[in-house]
């Protein structure tokens, strides 16, 4: 395996995808790979990464056609006849390479009210939470979200539908909806009931079956549905 | 550029969208034929008995079990769908679900060629 070179393709934009021999060699992630390009074939590649260690959620992109973390991702998994397709991530502009505009992700996060929602100040006693209520279970689900990206490149709605919030904004929604500390119920529900909100989700799942975290947007999503329904057949009480 | 295929919707839970979707598109394209055809009965009995005469054909026979195939694929996608968003339940308890649902399935099909 340590002698065997991959072929590695990357996505470039105009004039098209270069191909790159790159050493394989054992425990070697696909971030690995893309850094080993930069540094070794080709200096004028762009990508981005930090942590290194799956918590920033900052080197996403897609291999082999499926968004993933690339710098948990170890290429044995996804090598396919020695090569390797990577590209940048879906549903998002290109800057360069594989460095993608996160913005419209961000702003989708701020447009469902994916804010604190705060009620008292520094003055007050800390309010207790109580760990084992069902609504913190809910809230708890949701919270290790890395703002990788992944599951909105996985949405097909997100790519049919440009204003659709998408996964990882209406899941934070759902976590702030649930949380007995934020105060927002009201302006949630309205953000996430309108023309890009929670029911333009059709369950394909895509942001379950690919969020590295393991998380469950779609279920999340599920839950403003229910929500926003009761909300409206008691009239926004 | 992207020049690879988007591989992921290979999995269960988009398959089983796709299949809702397919299958609704072709109930719907279907169905305003269907009840052409059985207003027949009320505005040209002889136009109907015509159509009746194609049922004892097989390949239409074949076509026929496909629509009942896609009536049922497309119930069962229905009400798996309102479980999904409607019912928050724990996936224990889908896996239950489902396989509850599946078994009766099994003991009604077992049943129904007893008698057949």
């Amino acid at each position: 395996m340590t002698s065997k070179t991959l072929s590695v393709t990357i996505d470039r934009g105009a004039p098209g995808p270069d191909t790159f021999d790159v050493p394989g060699h054992d425990n070697q992630t696909v971030l690995d790979v893309v850094s080993w390009v930069q540094q070794n074939a080709d200096p004028t590649l762009s990508y981005r990464f930090a942590c290194r260690v799956g918590m920033c959620g900052s080197c996403a992109m897609m291999v082999n056609g499926v968004p993933r973390w690339t710098c948990r991702t170890h290429v044995s998994k996804v090598v396919q006849d020695g090569a390797v397709h990577i590209g940048p991530l879906r549903n998002l502009p290109v800057v360069k390479d594989l460095v993608v505009d996160m913005d419209p992700f961000f702003d989708k996060w701020v447009g469902a009210e994916g804010v604190h929602h705060g009620t008292l100040t520094r003055d007050d006693p800390i309010a207790a939470v109580d760990e084992t209520s069902a609504a913190r279970v809910e809230a708890n689900a949701g919270i290790e979200c890395i703002n990788c990206s992944v599951c909105y490149a996985a949405c097909d709605t997100v790519a049919g539908n440009p204003d659709y919030l998408g996964p990882a904004a209406l899941q934070r929604a759902w976590t702030l909806l649930n949380d007995a500390k934020d105060d927002g119920r009201l302006a949630i529900l309205d953000a996430v009931s309108g023309s890009g909100g929670c029911h333009n989700c059709h369950s394909m799942g895509s942001c379950t079956t690919y969020c590295p975290n393991e998380l469950d947007p779609m279920s999340a999503i599920a839950g403003l549905k229910r929500e926003t329904a009761k909300s409206f057949f008691r009239r926004g009480r | 550029m992207r020049t690879a295929g988007i591989t992921s919707r290979a999995h269960p839970l988009w398959l089983a969208y796709i299949l809702h979707r397919l299958s609704g598109l072709g109930l719907a394209l279907f169905l305003p034929f269907h009840f052409w055809i059985l207003s027949l009965a009320l505005t040209d009995p002889a136009r109907l008995d015509g159509f009746l005469a194609f049922t004892e054909i097989g390949a239409v026979k074949l076509a026929e079990f496909g629509l009942v195939f896609l009536l049922a694929v497309h119930m069962f996608g229905g009400l798996r769908l309102m479980a999904l968003e409607w019912l928050p339940w724990t996936p224990p308890q889908k896996t239950l679900a489902a396989g509850a649902t599946a078994l009766s399935f099994l003991i009604a099909t077992l049943f129904l060629m007893q008698a057949v």
